[in-house]
């Protein structure tokens, strides 16, 4: 299909929808289901990065990049997990809906069983934190009064304690499997992390009916 | 040699787009002197005092410096404080109304790694003396004409309250903290978390944290206003009635339909008392400018009127204006 870009978009065009290639790609179809489109295209066909449902289009993007997509107007709307928004909380976009799928928690972890975290604390002034989202970690050892220095990692994260990068991690749980297949556990949690339904400051205005009929939509499918 | 790096969030304007730049800036000033807005200038740089007096803690997010008897300077981060500092004090006397237009640039404190940007051009008017509704809709009738000057006729004004949600809170008995935290998720435009601090005001029915959330999220054509008069309440009775008096002066002018109330609208520039005004076109992801009345602010210079205004980011009108050409052409 043609890529008509957001700068020459005709009034009248489809919203459209930033969805991510990542852990929260099921859930929003299984919602987009529910909500009553058919999502048969974007199941079938993994290349493609704009699909046309009935009503909206769709771009797949990487999970980090859902906020800066919907923030310069480039799409409408996304779906995008909170940690990411709270990493990126600078954005400047509409956090519209709590659409409840992906519930995660954003959570300190270390060596199950050992006192690493409390040694360095206490013995070293601070502890060494390996995650990657340093600025959610930043902020809540800020906000806890504890001293931490924080080691941005790309990936692996679970690797860092047990090879002395750090003394513990920030990041992302679901089950809490991969934590404890790596000997980790959780040590405080920080945060609920759940999807959510992000919209373009100058689209919630300029197209506030067709916006706020997907919200309805959408909201009633998470619900549901 | 190495090249020479630019401060992060300034820029290096070439030929080309300076002079359409330029192009933009004279036909703005050309038509605001036609409605006899004559251009003036201010400094570029003021005493600190100035923006602090002027807008509270929002006038500190100011490039400063010491001059040679110690006293701080500031660069410029608004037009607004310097032009009402100039008609406070140079027309104390004189009668009303005062029409001044401007164009320069203004600097501003920025959060590292943003790409925000620390220098802008902006270009506007401010209307002093004249009260609302009628100075209000004279400075949206004058602001839809200067999009439509420029080719902007796609771009929708925003029309809101600057004082309604802190009227309302406080109706509600909602205040400190949990106030600001209120209002704070409204500026962040978090409605999830609106919700969700609604939610926690244990001392509330359930209608009224109702009130709050639809609110932050009510905007729309001249129908709203009555959706918001359904929620009730003095506030919102005040705001409505404030708005729909701006909005009959403007259907009166035919260009009703350039303009979308927005009761979730917010503007903290700390001296905005009233209607308020965001300017976006579809073209662009951001809004293209602003504006409002500040009936307070020349009374904190020692001199009170009512008085409003509006500033457009020239690079960001630029950037519509090819937008909406490259649109037209294909069509």
């Amino acid at each position: 299909m043609s890529s008509a870009g957001p700068r020459e978009r005709r009034a009248g065009a489809a919203l459209t929808l930033a969805l991510p290639r990542g852990a929260l790609f099921a859930g929003s179809l299984a919602m987009l289901d529910r909500a009553g489109f058919d999502t048969a295209g974007l199941r079938s066909d993994s290349r493609s990065l704009i699909f046309a449902l009935d009503g909206l289009t769709i771009v797949t993007v990487r999970p980090a990049d859902v906020p800066i997509y919907v923030e310069s107007g480039a799409v409408d709307l996304g779906v995008t997990g909170k940690d990411v928004l709270a990493e990126q909380s600078d954005r400047d976009v509409y956090e519209l809906v709590d659409l409840g799928f992906g519930r995660c928690r954003m959570a300190l972890a270390a060596r199950a069983g050992s006192s690493d975290l409390e040694r360095a604390e206490t013995r070293l002034g601070l502890m060494r934190i390996a995650t990657k989202y340093p600025r959610t970690a930043t902020a809540w050892f800020e906000r806890m009064g504890r001293q931490a220095e924080v080691i941005e990692v790309k990936g692996s994260v679970e690797l860092a304690p047990l090879v002395g990068l750090a003394d513990g991690i920030v990041d992302l749980v679901d089950s809490g499997r991969t934590l404890a297949e790596n000997g980790l556990e959780i040590v405080d949690e920080i945060a609920v992390c759940t999807a959510r339904l992000i919209a373009n400051r100058v689209a919630h205005k300029l197209r506030a009916d067709e916006v706020d009929a997907i919200v309805k939509r959408l909201g009633e499918a998470a619900a549901g | 040699m190495t090249s020479q790096p630019l401060p992060t969030g300034t820029r290096d304007v070439l030929a080309g787009e300076m002079r359409e730049l330029r192009a933009i800036e004279s036909t703005l000033l050309g038509l605001f002197a036609s409605r006899g807005y004559a251009e003036v200038a201010t400094p570029t740089i003021e005493y600190q005092d100035a923006f602090a007096r002027g807008a509270g803690p929002a006038g500190t997010a100011t490039y400063r410096f010491l001059d040679e008897s110690g006293s701080v300077l500031a660069l410029r981060s608004d037009m607004t404080v310097p032009i009402a500092r100039l008609a406070a004090r140079r027309f104390a006397g004189a009668d009303g109304p005062f029409r001044f237009a401007y164009s320069g640039s203004v600097f501003r404190r920025v959060r590292p790694q943003r790409g925000q940007l620390r220098e802008m051009r902006q270009i506007g008017v401010e209307l002093i003396g004249s009260p609302a509704p009628a100075g209000t809709a004279e400075l949206i009738e004058l602001l839809v004409a200067s999009l439509d000057a420029i080719g902007l006729d796609r771009a929708v004004v925003g029309l809101g309250d600057a004082d309604l949600f802190r009227q309302l809170l406080a109706e509600l008995g909602v205040e400190d903290g949990r106030r600001d935290r209120i209002l704070d998720r409204l500026a962040a435009h978090d409605l999830v978390a609106i919700e969700a601090e609604a939610g926690d005001l244990a001392d509330l029915g359930e209608e009224q944290r109702a009130t709050i959330v639809a609110l932050a999220g009510l905007r729309g054509g001249p129908e709203v206003l009555e959706r918001a008069r359904g929620l009730g309440g003095a506030a919102i009775e005040r705001a409505s009635a404030s708005l729909a008096e701006t909005l009959g002066a403007l259907e009166d002018a035919g260009i009703a339909d350039r303009v979308q109330v927005d009761f979730g609208l917010l503007r903290d520039l700390g001296y905005y008392t009233g209607a308020i005004l965001e300017v976006y076109d579809p073209a662009v992801g951001e809004a293209i400018g602003g504006g409002g009345r500040y009936d307070d602010l020349l009374g904190r210079f020692g001199s009170p009127r009512p008085a409003a205004g509006f500033a457009l980011q020239l690079e960001r009108l630029h950037v519509a204006q090819a937008a909406e050409q490259a649109l037209r052409e294909r069509q």
